[in-house]
């Protein structure tokens, strides 16, 4: 699946007291992420890429990834990590498509979850 | 709404209601975490940002009982945060993140945090977290008489050190690790307790606080916050909140060691009780970690500092100012009772008396003795006790006694009735424990150069130095503890500090001034220091286990070569009693310290055949002799340092020079090497 237990954790959450928390939640976490996602777009169009920084980024990106529960979007940043370490500049790239190709498609999907 | 009751309360409630303050800067992760605490029941108060908790924090410290951060954020690294926190308002900390790498997690912990936790965090995880609190607060009451227990605290195991060893200042709580956090818990207590306290702690296990280098910086940091002349071991123990080891430690031991020795000391300790023993103790704990070292690490401790003490003593007694001898007796017989590590150093601290104070009277001497003393006594505050006792009586070398602290034994240094308490405080600043001085050379830097303060001569710093040297090894002296310098005069310390730690070794220099900027007073004195030991080059080396203990620490620094040899200069410690040559000649071309040293070495030396390079250190000393100034003004602590420095090679000839100098500056390595030198060397050897 896309999501973790953390997602589920996050439902158990919710109560009456919270009754949105989930959904709170996550649009939080996309909107610091679109954020956080564009600062990585921009760093990687600059040549040469600056690993610290991405890795940098990345760590956070994985935090609230995380956080939410975001199975993939989460795998897929460790691997891009793993690039950033080893100095690998088309690896990065790569694995950024990737990423955001999941994250788009987790997006849609809590979208229509929410509905 | 309970909360706060229940804050009053014992917490029956308790973990419910526990206030948490949140901070990450990932919005994401916050709001979830929070979220997850409420569920807890907690109290969560959540930012994003390090700043504004900080600031939170510092409103009100009692607002909060936990903290939990991330440990990437933009605006201050998570760790230095939890430094802060430790430090300032000892609460626990549990550290968050993304990653788990062991070197990450290894880093949390030597920051001090309590625990590391993975994102994304699960409840059960977050459940838990209260036993933090719990273990810290328990460690508290008993604190308060024990201060050791905070020590404890220290290592987050709080519990552990519950032995409170009743305020043992020695509960060093393996401050190892120096949980800042949570040492501050014992050091609230505040020792102030004139030094009674502590009686027991001693044995009870003093974790011996490691004066690590964190330790050491919280304490220069502490020191230079409170002012040399506020640097009140109290105070710098809160600063350092993770110094609770600190004072405890090695105001503990001195304390111990001041009642046991006598009223003397007591009087002295509760002197130096005050201000010294955060410093004493730091120092004492270092002076005696570093006495340790230099003694050769616990050769000293048994039977050799034993002979080391008398011989030390003896023969620096004569010559150096007495203190040292004063001290060095005692320390010696501190050393000896080093050797137990356990509190024997009070006794010696009593020996030290009568010898110190007719040694320390000239104070200078004892500083070297203390270092000797403290170089057993790493016993940690127990030296310091002792040297802080001395130093009352005699010149507060006593401070330096507390080899512990050896800072205590800077405090015999020169002038040691305060001196000592400046070493007491650089005892406490060496607290590293000088047991473990032996590499740390009793955090040495502290103390003794604090322990200048006393008598300013003395090398009091050294003690710091001690300190700073036992530290140097592993911090480098930070020892310089200010700690020591801060509050007893530091006099010393501030001028010297800087002054005398330049020259020595500028590298050590860098340590000591670590240290030393650690220690507010410390810090003038502990750059004096450093210099000096940077001069002393600290020998590390072999420190001549005469005595040096510290100094071997030192070593590291690189004192400038000669004291490369100083390290042998340990072995110069012996040479202490050459000291007393350094202690006029100083500026004399520390050749006669050289000369001194060699039969300090001799004597100690554990044969050090280090020592011989004190005889190099001349032209060391000549740089000590911009030190002894320095030491002389550090307290002593500058000699200290700079025996340390010396301390292994011209640290006998330091100790001469800091003879001279410690009562002037402070030859404190060469005074200190006197009796001292032991000491001293050691902080020199930490320096080194």
């Amino acid at each position: 699946g896309y999501l973790d237990d953390q997602f589920v954790q996050l439902e158990e959450l919710q109560d009456h007291a919270n009754p949105n928390f989930v959904e709170e939640v996550v649009a939080l976490f996309y909107k610091d992420s679109s954020r956080l996602l564009l600062n990585i777009d921009q760093a990687l169009e600059k040549k040469p890429l600056e690993f610290t920084k991405l890795d940098g980024y990345m760590h956070q990106f994985k935090g609230s990834s995380s956080s939410i529960g975001a199975k993939k979007v989460k795998a897929e940043c460790t691997l891009f990590r793993d690039y950033c370490r080893a100095g690998n500049a088309e690896g990065c790239m790569r694995t950024f498509q990737q990423l955001k190709k999941e994250y788009a498609t987790l997006r849609k999907k809590l979208e229509a979850y929410f509905q | 709404m309970t909360e706060e009751e229940r804050i009053e309360e014992p917490r029956d409630q308790f973990p419910v209601g526990m206030r948490v303050l949140a901070v990450d800067d990932d919005p994401t992760c916050l709001t979830v975490l929070a979220t997850l605490l409420r569920q807890c029941q907690y109290h969560v108060t959540t930012t994003s940002q390090a700043i504004m908790a900080l600031k939170l924090l510092r409103e009100n410290r009692d607002k909060f009982d936990l903290v939990i951060s991330d440990v990437h954020m933009p605006d201050m690294d998570g760790f230095k945060l939890l430094e802060h926190v430790g430090l300032e308002m000892d609460l626990p900390v549990i550290m968050l993140s993304a990653y788990g790498d062991t070197k990450l997690v290894m880093k949390g912990i030597t920051h001090g945090a309590c625990d590391y936790l993975l994102k994304p965090v699960r409840i059960e995880e977050l459940k838990n977290i209260w036993q933090h609190v719990v273990r810290r607060k328990k460690i508290d009451p008993k604190d308060h008489n024990n201060f050791e227990s905070k020590d404890k605290h220290h290592t987050a195991n709080g519990g552990g050190q519950g032995a409170t060893s009743a305020g043992h200042p020695d509960q060093n709580v393996r401050l190892n690790k120096k949980c800042k956090d949570q040492d501050d818990d014992d050091e609230d207590e505040e020792r102030d307790e004139t030094d009674h306290d502590n009686d027991d702690p001693s044995t009870q296990k003093k974790p011996r606080v490691v004066w690590s280098v964190e330790l050491h910086r919280k304490f220069v940091a502490a020191v230079n916050q409170l002012g040399i002349d506020k640097a009140v071991p109290k105070r710098i123990l809160e600063l350092m909140n993770v110094e609770k080891l600190t004072r405890e430690n090695k105001y503990r031991l001195y304390l111990k060691r001041i009642s046991s020795v006598a009223n003397q000391q007591a009087n002295m300790a509760a002197a130096f009780g005050a201000a010294d023993f955060s410093s004493l103790r730091m120092g004492a704990l270092s002076g005696y970690g570093n006495l340790r070292t230099l003694a050769g690490p616990r050769q000293f401790q048994s039977p050799s500092f034993l002979s080391f003490p008398s011989s030390g003593v003896h023969s620096r007694l004569n010559s150096s100012s007495l203190n040292m001898q004063g001290l060095s007796s005692s320390r010696m017989i501190q050393l000896g009772n080093i050797q137990s590590l356990t509190n024997p150093v009070t006794d010696p601290c009593k020996l030290q008396q009568p010898a110190v104070v007719a040694g320390s009277q000239s104070g200078n001497i004892l500083q070297g003795m203390p270092t000797s003393l403290e170089l057993d006594q790493l016993q940690h505050g127990k030296g310091v006790a002792c040297i802080g006792e001395l130093s009352t009586a005699i010149n507060v070398p006593k401070a330096l006694a507390v080899p512990s602290g050896f800072p205590d034994m800077k405090v015999n240094v020169g002038g040691l009735d305060n001196a000592l308490v400046g070493f007491s405080k650089n005892s406490l600043m060496l607290r590293g424990h000088p047991q473990g001085s032996q590499g740390t050379g009793g955090a040495t830097g502290n103390s003794f150069v604090v322990g200048a303060s006393l008598g300013s001569d003395f090398s009091p710093q050294f003690p710091n130095h001690d300190r700073c040297k036992n530290n140097w090894q592993s911090a480098q002296s930070p020892v310089f503890s200010t700690s020591s310098l801060p509050s007893n005069d530091h006099q010393k310390c501030a001028t010297l500090g800087p002054s005398d730690m330049r020259n020595n070794d500028s590298a050590t220099a860098a340590h000591i001034v670590n240290n030393i900027s650690n220690l507010p007073c410390m810090d003038a004195v502990a750059s004096h220091m450093l210099d000096q030991i940077g001069d002393f080059q600290c020998q590390e080396a072999p420190i001549c286990s005469s005595g040096i203990p510290n100094i071997e620490d030192i070593p590291k620094q690189t004192w400038e070569q000669d004291f490369s040899n100083r390290s042998e200069l340990i072995c110069g410690t012996n040479s202490l009693a050459s000291p007393h040559n350094v202690m006029g000649p100083l500026g004399q071309s520390f050749n006669s310290n050289n000369t001194m040293f060699s039969n300090n070495m001799e004597l100690n030396m554990i044969g050090q055949s280090n020592c011989d390079d004190p005889l190099p250190m001349q032209p060391h000393w000549a740089q000590k002799s911009a030190l002894e100034p320095i030491l002389d003004s550090r307290q002593g602590y500058p000699v200290a340092q700079r025996k340390v420095q010396e301390n292994i090679s011209n640290s006998i000839s330091s100790i001469e020079d800091f003879m001279a100098p410690m009562v002037k500056q402070k030859h404190e390595d060469t005074t200190f090497m006197d009796g001292d030198f032991g000491c001293d060397f050691y902080s020199l050897r930490t320096c080194s």
